[in-house]
């Protein structure tokens, strides 16, 4: 049994760029299990520390731990940007990137993604330039590039933010189907909406700070903060 | 105006009855320049690579001093390569001096600050395309400078051509280096420059116009080639 | 010429490529000296004759005797007396062998505005052009050329200050080009002037006063200072250059009905 990378800790971590200060000091701990949805307004952080959690981004104050060694705890996680990379490559060949740097052949990898593909729900010819794909199926190659190598952690930040309505839906579910079978994840959107569909707990950020934390039922019908209550009646935080 | 009516003329009659000398001098231009791209390729592309990738102290320098370089007098370098190759300088028992050698590395020297630069510009603008997903995806230097050099090949034939273009013109280096030498060290650009200075204009723009058709060839032969290929459009 | 015809002539050309290092020997060579033509004539008959492939560097003559000071060439022949026997004092080259000389001669242009063609010496012809300040193009590259002539305006007492005088430093083709374009006066050796291609509206103008002579000798570079030096091809050459049938080739040589140059080697 492989040990699980998580829970992860962030202890007083604080980002700073260009001498502006972006986030912190933020302290938290996430379990092993179930869908963290960070919630707030633009600008409220929720990207920096979604980055800060997966080791883009560098930070100078605080400490940001797993339960296993950081060399082994990034090949477990996997992250899905708002607005997808997409590589100069195939549709098939992208998707089957992370399994070539493994060391897999490509023969296999290109299997592997194309089963993959179908499994996301991403059809048609995979072997056409990867641009070519609209924007919702662009995420939905980037989202099976993610869990090509079975990631225990998944980091979305606002994966449907660019997306219509239909490709929302679709990601959401495969979103569903994902909590189901056990994968963690923690994402971040700025949809109150969405927030409800997905989370098991909620991390609401403002400012930079996560201003109130709680499980899904509790923050939703209870918010304890100002910040969060405003944020949920739709209104502007003052 | 006569005399290029009279270049072209010569240049038609020169490469219809394939005259033997123009043959000979063509194929070692391109020899010595085809030769000369392949290995500014293998240096400066996987540099500009490097270079993109890499954050050290003296990063903005070496940059900007590649970029210098690619303003390099050629003459200049052909002095110096043939102060070294001289019988009587560091290199001379080398025995590289006047001959094909000699003249690829004038121009390897000449191209590379110019297939690294593009190279590393184009390269550049890939690896802020691709920096968060590389990074999250755990890769080493290696694997990211491998994805970066394939998928902006594109751009790194560009950059190649770009060099062969500044060697398939050249003259004042592999003059010093090569010395002009009939059936030995003679290109065409070598050939253009003593035709002139004979006073042979016609000849002279003949072998001209064989220059820029083999240029033109060239460049053309290698985008039909690289547009066979079946899976990207990159 | 089919594609495979071609393929087999860039394979023999590959070949003879690498054959052709058997017996090569490089000389230093003047411009005035090949754009003569004289040696595309003997170049084959020495290769016929000797069996040496005599590949020629075409630079000026300061080049040349640079040249063989590093032992980059086996060879030099120029027609510099000063330098040449500088460069034997000096160790570089066993000694000098005189085998020709040719002459050179003053172009103008047809008009002839300095009226130099109406002088009686060389040195007059050359005050007469200082005298209307005519442009006057000069090699300017230290080369045999350029010191005959700068000899030349010394003896005349012409001070060469002002924008008549213009110093191109190329060699006599280049410099023959350069004056064609801006129709002015320069000092040509006969053999280069006949045998080039843009005379424009330039004609001789001055010729024949003995000081003109040009002289050529050929200087073997020394072996005890660069053994690697082909010396044996050298001297085989040299016996080949002052010997009966280079004598019948030199002095046959003609363009346009005139014999160029005149074989003046001394048996050892």
């Amino acid at each position: 049994m492989v040990a699980s990378i998580l829970p992860l800790s962030l202890d007083g971590v604080v980002l700073r760029k260009r001498g502006k200060h972006i986030l912190g000091p933020v302290s938290l701990e996430l379990g092993a299990t179930g869908c963290t949805i960070l919630l707030g307004p633009n600008g409220s952080g929720k990207t920096s520390l979604l980055r800060v959690m997966h080791g883009l981004e560098r930070v100078r104050e605080g400490r940001v731990g797993w339960a296993v060694p950081l060399e082994q705890a990034r090949r477990k996680q996997a992250f899905v940007f708002q607005t997808p990379i997409v590589m100069r490559r195939s549709i098939v060949d992208c998707i089957a990137y992370p399994l070539l740097l493994d060391g897999q052949s490509r023969v296999a990898a290109r299997a592997q993604a194309a089963d993959m593909a179908d499994r996301i729900g991403l059809h048609g010819d995979l072997t056409r330039p990867a641009f070519v794909l609209s924007g919702g199926e662009k995420q939905k190659m980037a989202l099976a590039r993610a869990l090509v190598r079975a990631p225990e952690l998944l980091f979305l930040d606002e994966p449907s933010a660019n997306l219509d309505g239909r490709s929302t839906r679709e990601i959401e579910a495969i979103l569903h189907a994902l909590k189901a079978d056990g994968t963690r994840i923690v994402m971040s959107t700025h949809n109150v909406g969405q927030a409800r569909r997905l989370a098991d707990d909620v991390l609401f950020l403002n400012e930079g700070k996560i201003v109130e934390s709680a499980d899904t039922t509790t923050f939703f019908n209870h918010p304890a903060t100002p910040e969060a209550q405003a944020h949920l009646k739709g209104d502007l935080i003052p | 105006m006569n005399d290029l009516w009279a270049g072209l003329a010569e240049a038609l009659r020169l490469v219809l009855r394939l005259d033997p000398d123009l043959v000979e001098i063509t194929l070692r231009s391109l020899q010595v320049t085809l030769t000369a791209t392949a290995i500014a390729a293998l240096i400066g592309l996987p540099l500009g690579a490097w270079l993109s990738v890499n954050r050290f102290r003296a990063r903005r320098m070496v940059i900007a001093l590649l970029n210098a370089l690619m303003g390099l007098p050629p003459v200049v370098v052909g002095l110096i390569v043939y102060i070294l190759l001289s019988r009587a300088g560091p290199f001379g028992v080398l025995g590289l001096l006047f001959t094909p050698t000699a003249m690829i590395v004038a121009q390897v020297i000449i191209i590379t600050p110019i297939v690294a630069s593009i190279a590393h510009q184009a390269i550049r603008d890939l690896w802020s395309e691709y920096h968060d997903l590389l990074i999250s995806l755990h890769t080493t230097r290696a694997q990211r400078i491998k994805a970066l050099l394939w998928d902006s090949r594109r751009a790194l034939l560009t950059a190649a051509l770009a060099g062969f273009g500044r060697a398939i013109g050249e003259v004042g280096a592999i003059m010093i280096v090569g010395g002009n030498i009939d059936h030995a060290t003679r290109v065409l650009t070598t050939a253009i420059a003593l035709e002139t200075g004979k006073g042979n204009f016609a000849l002279a723009l003949g072998l001209g116009f064989v220059l820029i058709a083999l240029a033109i060839a060239v460049n053309l032969a290698l985008h039909m080639l690289t547009r066979t290929e079946r899976s990207s459009q990159w | 010429m089919t594609p495979r015809n071609l393929l087999l002539s860039m394979a023999a050309f590959a070949l003879t490529a690498t054959f052709a290092q058997a017996e090569t020997m490089k000389m230093a060579v003047t411009t005035s000296f090949a754009n003569s033509g004289l040696a595309d004539v003997i170049l084959p008959e020495i290769a016929a004759d000797t069996g040496i492939e005599v590949q020629l560097l075409i630079v000026g003559t300061g080049q040349a005797l640079k040249l063989g000071e590093q032992g980059d060439v086996d060879a030099v022949l120029v027609h510099s007396r000063a330098a040449e026997e500088a460069f034997v004092d000096g160790g570089y080259g066993i000694h000098r062998r005189e085998i020709m000389y040719n002459d050179f001669v003053i172009i103008g242009p047809n008009d002839d505005p300095a009226a130099s063609g109406a002088a009686d010496a060389a040195t007059s012809a050359l005050a007469a052009i200082a005298s209307v300040e005519a442009d006057f193009v000069s090699r300017g590259d230290d080369s045999g050329t350029h010191k005959m002539e700068l000899r030349l305006w010394k003896s005349a007492g012409v001070d060469l200050e002002g924008d008549w005088y213009k110093a191109v430093g190329q060699g006599m083709g280049a410099a023959l080009n350069t004056a064609a374009g801006m129709n002015a006066y320069i000092l040509s050796d006969r053999a280069s002037w006949l045998n080039f291609g843009n005379k424009g509206d330039l004609a001789i103008v001055f010729e024949g006063d003995p000081v003109l002579f040009n002289q050529y000798a050929y200087l073997p570079v020394n072996p005890e200072l660069h053994a690697h030096v082909r010396n044996d091809l050298a001297q085989t050459l040299e016996g080949w250059l002052t010997s009966d049938r280079a004598a019948e080739l030199i002095n046959g040589y003609e363009i346009a009905g005139q014999q160029l140059f005149v074989f003046n080697a001394q048996p050892e």
